[in-house]
C-alpha cells in the first residue's frame, strides 16, 4: 500500500480570543493560502480533504459544514468529517492515500475554544447518566491525576514547573504561540493555586485556533517540499471511560499507540507531545519511552498554545515542519482526546530517503 | 497501487423505536453490535478496530458520547474512529471501516452508527442560529418542500406519487421486524387523507423519529475467506457541495450525480436500472424516492416517477427500492445511512430475510445529509469483485 508523507503544514495564529465566528472559515482562509502556497497546488488539485471539528465547542450542531465555505466545495469535493481532533482527521486523510484511491488529501482541524467555557464545556464529555451531571471540569480531573501521580511520587511539583518553563521559553521562537516566555520555576511555585495541585503555570491556556496539514503519496512528495516527512507509523487507541477504573498516573493508550506506530526505543531527534497539562507531558514521555536526549516540544508545545480540535494535528505540523526544515532525521508526533488523556495517537515520521 | 478487498462479513441492528427507555445509549449500540458480531461470527479478539458515526452530539447532549461509550463498544485498547457527515453519517462510517480494511491497516473492523433521540430534542438541537446564514425555522420537513415542489414542477410529476412511495416502504418495513413502523395494510386513500405538513408532504410520506442503532463487520478478502456468503464491497463513494450557492440545483444536486458516475464507474455498472437488483436509498419524504432515482442514474432527469408509477421499484420490480421499509419505516438519524448500506449487505448475503429480493446479486446503499449537499453511496455484490 502507498506510503504517505507530510508536505506542508501551516497554522492560525494562537490566540486566547478571535473576533471570528465559530465557523472556523476566518482562520482557515489564510492556512489554506499558505499551504497553496506552499505546494503550489489549489484547492481543486486535493484528492481528499478531512476535518476534525466539534459542535459541543461552537454551541450547535454541524458547526463543520460552515468550515467548508473556507475551501470553496463548488464542483463538489471528496470530503470527510471526524468529530474529534485534526489528528484523527489526518488520519483518515492517511487511510485514504493508503488505499491508493487519491494521491493528495488535506487534513485540517479548527476550534473557537473561547465561545464558551472550555472547562465546564469539556465535562460534557463524561458519562453523561453518572458522571457528567456532577460537573467535574476538565482542569478539575486533571487535578485529580495530577495529584495521584505526586502521592505516589511519580513526580513532583517543580518537575510540574520545569515542563512550563522549558515550553514557554521555547515558545519565544514560535511566532505563532499564544504565551511566549517565562519566569523561572521558584518563581512559578510561589504562585497559588488554580486548582489544586495544578497552579495556572501546569495548564494549558484557552487558545482558538486552526491547522491544516497537506498529505502526499511518497511518489509524489518530493513535487511539493525538497524533504517529506514521511509516516512511517501512525496508530491510536483508547482506553475505558471509568476514571476509577484506569490508573491515571500512566497511559498505556499512548504506549500501544506508539508500539504500533514504530515506537521501539530507537532514537527521535523531536518529540511533539500533545500534554495539555504539565505531568501529563511527564505521564506521556514515560509512556514513550523519551529520555533525556529528545527534544520535547520545541514550538512550545499545548502549553504555549492549545486551540482545540486543531492542538493534536499541531503537534503533527510542528513535528514534521522540523524534519522538512532539515532540523531532525526522525520525529515523533502525539495528539490526545478525552479526559485525562483517555485517547492518544502517535504518528512516527522520518526524512524521506 | 490497488486496493485490498473487503467485505462484509455481518451485520446487526436494534428494534428501532419512538423512545428506547429500556436501553442507555451503551445499551442501545450493543444491541446492534452484538447481533452483528453474531451474524459475521466472530469474537471481541477478531475485531482491530472500532468506528462509529452519529449525526450531531446536540441530539443526546453528549460531546463525542463515543469517550463514554469506549467500553460498552469494545474499543478499550484498541484504535476507535468517529465520523461525523451530517445524514449521510452512517454510510460515511461503513466507507471509513471499509478504508481501514482496503488501506491493509486491520483485517476486521467493526462499523457502528446510532441515534438516541429520545434522549434529547432534535428540533432544538437543530435550530441554533449559524453565523452569516438566514435561519429557515422550518425543520428538515419544511426546507425540502420546496425542492419537491420543484422537482413536481419541473418533471410535471402525477400528485400521488408521493403517496405510492409511502405506501410501498410502509408495507415492505410491515414485512421488517426491526422497522420502527408497521403498517401491513396501508392504502393509497389513507395516506391521501394523512395531513399535510409541509405542502406537498404529508404526515404518512414523513421519516418517522427514531433509537436505533446499526453494526456491520467489515473484513479483509482472508477474513471473509471463513464466511459462506460475504457481502463483497464493489465500490464506494463520498461527495461534498456547500449548502447554497447562486445557481444550485437543490433538486438534482451535481454532489449526488458525481458521486453516483464514480461509483458506478469503480464498480464496472454502465446500466444501473438493470444491473442493479435491489437498492436502499435514503428517502426520508417519499417524494425523494423519484428525486434520486434521476440524480443516482436510474432514471433520466424528469423520468424517475415513472419508475415509481409503474410498480417497478416495488419488490418484484425491475429495481426494488427500500425493500427494508427504509427510512419512511425507521428513522435513527445517525444509523439510518448505515441501515441503507447494511440492507444492502443483507440483500446480496442472501440474509434480507422476509424482506428478501429473489436472486439479489448486486445492491446499492445510499444515504445524504445537510441541505441534500453530503453523499454517501456504496455498491456490495455477492460476487468477488475482479
Amino acid at each position: 500500500m502507498a506510503d504517505v508523507a507530510v508536505v506542508a503544514f501551516a497554522q492560525a495564529p494562537q490566540e486566547r480570543h478571535t473576533s471570528g465566528t465559530t465557523n472556523g472559515v476566518e482562520a482557515l482562509v489564510p492556512v489554506f493560502e499558505q499551504l497553496y502556497a506552499a505546494t503550489g497546488l489549489t484547492n481543486r488539485d486535493i484528492g481528499f480533504w478531512c476535518s476534525g471539528s466539534s459542535d459541543y465547542l461552537s454551541g450547535r450542531a454541524f458547526s463543520f459544514i460552515s468550515a467548508l465555505d473556507a475551501i470553496g466545495t463548488f464542483p463538489p469535493i471528496t470530503e470527510s468529517h471526524v468529530e474529534a481532533d485534526g489528528a484523527w482527521a489526518l488520519y483518515e486523510a492517511w487511510l485514504k492515500i493508503k488505499t491508493g484511491e487519491v494521491d493528495t488529501a488535506i487534513a485540517y482541524g479548527f476550534g473557537k475554544s473561547s465561545a464558551g467555557l472550555l472547562r465546564r464545556t469539556l465535562a460534557l464529555q463524561l458519562d453523561p447518566y453518572t458522571v457528567a451531571p456532577l460537573w467535574p471540569d476538565s482542569i478539575s480531573i486533571a487535578g485529580l491525576q495530577a495529584r495521584l501521580g505526586l502521592d505516589a511520587g511519580l513526580w513532583s511539583e517543580r518537575d510540574m514547573a520545569d515542563v512550563a518553563v522549558r515550553s514557554r521559553r521555547d515558545a519565544e521562537t514560535n511566532p505563532n504561540a499564544q504565551l511566549q516566555g517565562s519566569k523561572d520555576a521558584d518563581e512559578l511555585l510561589a504562585e497559588p493555586y488554580f486548582a489544586d495541585p495544578l497552579r495556572k503555570h501546569d495548564c494549558a491556556p484557552v487558545t482558538d485556533g486552526a491547522a491544516a496539514i497537506v498529505l502526499a503519496s511518497a511518489e509524489r512528495a518530493a513535487e511539493f517540499t525538497e524533504r517529506p516527512a514521511l509516516i512511517t507509523g501512525i496508530a491510536h487507541r483508547i482506553e475505558s471511560s471509568h476514571l476509577g477504573g484506569r490508573d491515571l498516573t500512566s497511559s498505556p493508550s499512548a504506549a500501544a499507540a506508539g508500539a504500533a506506530a514504530g515506537v521501539d526505543g530507537s532514537r527521535f531527534d523531536v518529540a511533539e507531545l500533545h500534554a495539555p497539562f504539565t505531568h501529563q507531558e511527564l505521564i506521556l514521555r514515560s509512556a514513550l519511552g523519551l529520555d533525556g536526549d529528545v527534544r520535547i516540544n520545541p514550538s512550545g508545545g499545548p502549553l504555549a498554545g492549545n486551540p482545540m480540535f486543531a492542538g493534536g494535528l499541531t503537534r503533527i505540523g510542528e513535528a514534521a515542519n522540523r524534519i522538512m526544515s532539515g532540523e531532525a532525521g526522525r520525529a515523533l508526533a502525539h495528539a490526545t482526546s478525552g479526559p485525562a488523556l483517555q485517547h492518544n495517537l502517535v504518528c512516527v515520521m522520518e526524512a524521506a530517503r | 497501487m490497488s486496493k485490498q478487498r473487503a467485505a462484509v462479513l455481518g451485520t446487526g441492528q436494534t428494534h428501532h423505536k419512538a423512545k428506547r427507555p429500556d436501553v442507555s445509549m451503551a445499551g442501545l449500540c450493543r444491541e446492534a453490535i452484538d447481533r452483528a458480531m453474531l451474524d459475521a461470527q466472530v469474537e471481541w479478539k477478531d475485531i482491530d478496530a472500532v468506528v462509529v458515526g452519529k449525526a450531531p452530539d446536540l441530539f443526546e447532549g453528549v460531546m463525542m458520547p463515543e469517550l463514554y461509550l469506549a467500553d460498552a463498544l469494545g474499543a478499550v485498547g484498541k484504535p476507535l474512529l468517529r465520523v461525523h457527515t451530517a445524514g449521510s453519517v452512517g454510510g460515511a462510517t461503513a466507507i471509513v471501516a471499509s478504508s481501514l480494511v482496503q488501506s491493509g491497516v486491520h483485517e476486521r473492523v467493526l462499523a457502528v452508527a446510532w441515534e438516541k433521540q429520545s434522549e434529547s430534542n432534535a428540533m432544538w438541537a437543530l435550530s441554533i442560529p449559524v453565523p452569516f446564514n438566514m435561519p429557515v425555522g422550518a425543520g428538515a420537513g419544511g426546507y425540502f418542500a420546496p425542492h419537491v415542489r420543484s422537482y413536481i414542477r419541473r418533471s410535471g410529476a402525477p400528485q400521488h406519487i408521493g403517496s405510492l412511495v409511502a405506501v410501498k416502504d410502509r408495507r415492505n418495513g410491515a414485512k421488517n421486524p426491526y422497522a420502527h413502523l408497521h403498517q401491513p395494510d396501508i392504502t393509497l386513500e389513507q395516506v391521501q387523507a394523512s395531513q399535510m405538513l409541509w405542502d406537498p408532504i404529508r404526515y404518512d410520506e414523513t421519516c418517522p423519529s427514531s433509537d436505533g442503532a446499526a453494526a456491520i463487520v467489515i473484513g479483509s478478502e482472508n477474513a471473509a475467506a471463513a464466511c459462506a456468503n460475504p457481502g463483497w464491497i464493489h465500490a464506494t463513494a463520498m461527495r461534498s457541495e456547500p449548502t447554497t450557492f447562486a445557481g444550485r440545483d437543490q433538486v438534482n444536486p451535481q454532489a449526488g450525480r458525481d458521486a453516483a458516475a464514480s461509483l458506478w464507474k469503480q464498480a464496472g455498472i454502465t446500466d444501473p436500472l438493470r444491473q442493479i437488483d435491489a437498492a436502499e436509498i435514503y428517502v426520508p419524504f417519499s417524494w425523494f424516492e423519484p428525486m434520486w432515482l434521476e440524480n443516482l442514474g436510474f432514471a433520466a432527469e424528469g423520468e424517475g416517477w415513472k419508475l415509481t408509477e409503474a410498480g417497478e421499484t416495488e419488490i418484484g420490480g425491475k429495481l426494488p427500492v427500500n425493500a427494508s421499509g427504509g427510512v419512511l419505516s425507521s428513522n435513527p438519524i445517525g444509523a439510518s445511512g448505515m441501515l441503507r448500506f447494511l440492507e444492502a449487505a443483507r440483500q446480496v448475503m442472501g440474509r434480507a430475510e422476509e424482506h428478501q429480493v429473489d436472486g439479489a446479486r448486486t445492491a446499492m446503499g445510499h444515504a445524504y445529509g445537510g441541505g441534500s449537499q453530503f453523499f454517501s453511496m456504496w455498491v456490495v455484490g455477492a460476487a468477488r469483485p475482479e
